[in-house]
């Protein structure tokens, strides 16, 4: 199973919130779509602070996170 | 170079050296000449801005604050140096607008936006501790509702034009403060007279451009917001922001010991009240309408200044509320010393009234605006 949260348009702290959610759920690997660095720099803060190893992957203006268990 | 940049404006260090500038800066405006204690003051600035252009007529606040227009044009430059700018718009925009107008009312009856709050703390203002605590439990109200699944929906990418609005904006209105065209005899563009109220303190304009151009631009960089600092401690244990505004507010403190600036007390502080209620209640409304909007008044131009046109609409909202506070009686009095007695200032009925009609209207916007979580 893997997770994918949509958190395109939608500003801090929605991004975080939703990545959490899915982090507590634990359904990795999660990728995280968002728009803005802001919510790219947020949600890699949050995500690696609750264990997890986050690659980026810009896709045009946008910017894919996945988050993966730390191992 | 630039990623190296970035990276180090993210980080932990980078927020604190922002947090300790502005705070080193927001005295120095005051030696410069802005009102005392009101280094900077995003409401009590977009409110003399208001005034200005005889949106409002309190003659003794009415100025074109340059440090506003710097704010929003050096986040501009910064997004454009490091390709953040991005033209978003469409997440609920009225809602914005009267969150904005409620929020400075809100503002206006403590007589500070939560930068100033920090500011008349580090000054001595012993009155901005009620308030913050007032501060802290609106934006907790806040965070209660986004944990009930509050949100105002997706803005919507669009054209770069949209998002260059609000910097524009900001270039007309430094032209006028430039220029001070002469519309109609008796007519904007107003100036309180000299020793006539806040208004007619100032740093020179250069000044005040220059160090607003300069915090906007850090602003951008490292997402400093005096709102979001308490927000992400409450819903997520986060200090990232909060270590900012603390670096803020020792700076702040320091650089006025140096000046001779701080002047602890609680009644008969400059521009200020010390009615208890109401500098506690004013800030709540405040700090609740910031959180659901998503950022202090401060962290609005900044957004507006890298083409969200949503923030745009919530900092026209302000100006909005500044208009009415003045033109309706709305906003507080200040305390006053009349023969060595304090007369203590504060609020009239009607702005009572707004304040409490205000959190009523934030109340209904968080309890209806839920997606099912």
């Amino acid at each position: 199973m893997a997770t994918i949260v949509d958190a395109r348009g939608l500003s801090c702290p929605q991004p975080v919130l939703q990545a959490q959610k899915a982090i507590q759920q634990g359904d990795f690997p999660i990728t995280v779509l968002v728009d803005t660095v802001t919510s790219r720099e947020n949600v890699r803060r949050m995500a690696e602070k609750n264990g997890c190893q986050v690659q980026v992957q810009p896709v045009g203006d946008e910017f894919y996170l996945t988050l993966t268990p730390k191992t | 170079m630039k990623d190296n940049l970035t990276r180090f404006f993210a980080s932990r260090l980078g927020i604190i050296l922002v947090g300790a500038v502005i705070g080193i800066l927001g005295p120095l405006l005051v030696k410069f000449g802005n009102p005392p204690n009101m280094g900077i003051c995003v409401a009590c600035f977009e409110r003399d801005i208001a005034g200005a252009l005889g949106l409002h007529r309190a003659t003794a606040v009415q100025y074109i604050r340059p440090e506003i227009i710097g704010f929003v044009l050096g986040s501009l430059v910064a997004a454009l140096l490091f390709r953040e700018f991005k033209a978003r718009a469409g997440s609920a925009p009225i809602v914005r607008f009267v969150l904005g107008a409620f929020a400075m009312i809100g503002a206006l009856a403590f007589l500070g936006c939560p930068w100033r709050a920090n500011f008349r703390l580090a000054g001595g203002d012993l009155t901005a501790i009620p308030a913050l605590a007032g501060l802290v439990v609106g934006i907790w109200g806040g965070v209660l509702f986004l944990k009930r699944g509050y949100n105002l929906g997706r803005s919507q990418k669009t054209y770069p034009a949209v998002g260059w609005i609000m910097p524009l904006l900001m270039v007309g209105l430094l032209l006028l403060a430039i220029f001070q065209p002469v519309f109609t005899k008796d007519g904007p563009i107003f100036a309180t007279a000299a020793g006539k109220g806040p208004g007619a303190l100032h740093a020179a304009l250069g000044v005040s451009l220059g160090i607003g151009l300069v915090i906007g631009f850090l602003a951008q960089r490292t997402r400093f917001c005096t709102m979001g600092a308490v927000r992400d401690v409450i819903l997520m244990r986060d200090v990232h922001l909060l270590s900012g505004l603390l670096a803020l507010l020792v700076a702040a403190f320091l650089t006025n010991l140096v000046l001779g600036q701080f002047n602890p007390g609680y009644t008969g502080q400059p521009i200020a009240h010390s009615n208890l209620l109401w500098n506690i209640l004013g800030m709540m409304l405040a700090g609740l309408a910031y959180a659901l909007a998503g950022g202090c008044p401060g962290r609005q131009l900044f957004l507006a200044g890298e083409g969200d046109g949503d923030s745009g609409i919530f900092v026209l909202g302000m100006i909005t509320g500044a208009a009415f506070a003045h033109n309706f009686g709305l906003a507080a009095s200040a305390d006053k010393v009349v023969d060595g007695v304090v007369q203590v200032g504060g609020l009239t009925i009607p702005g009572m009234i707004a304040v409490i009609l205000g959190l009523a209207v934030c109340l209904s916007i968080g309890f209806t605006m839920r997606e099912k979580v």
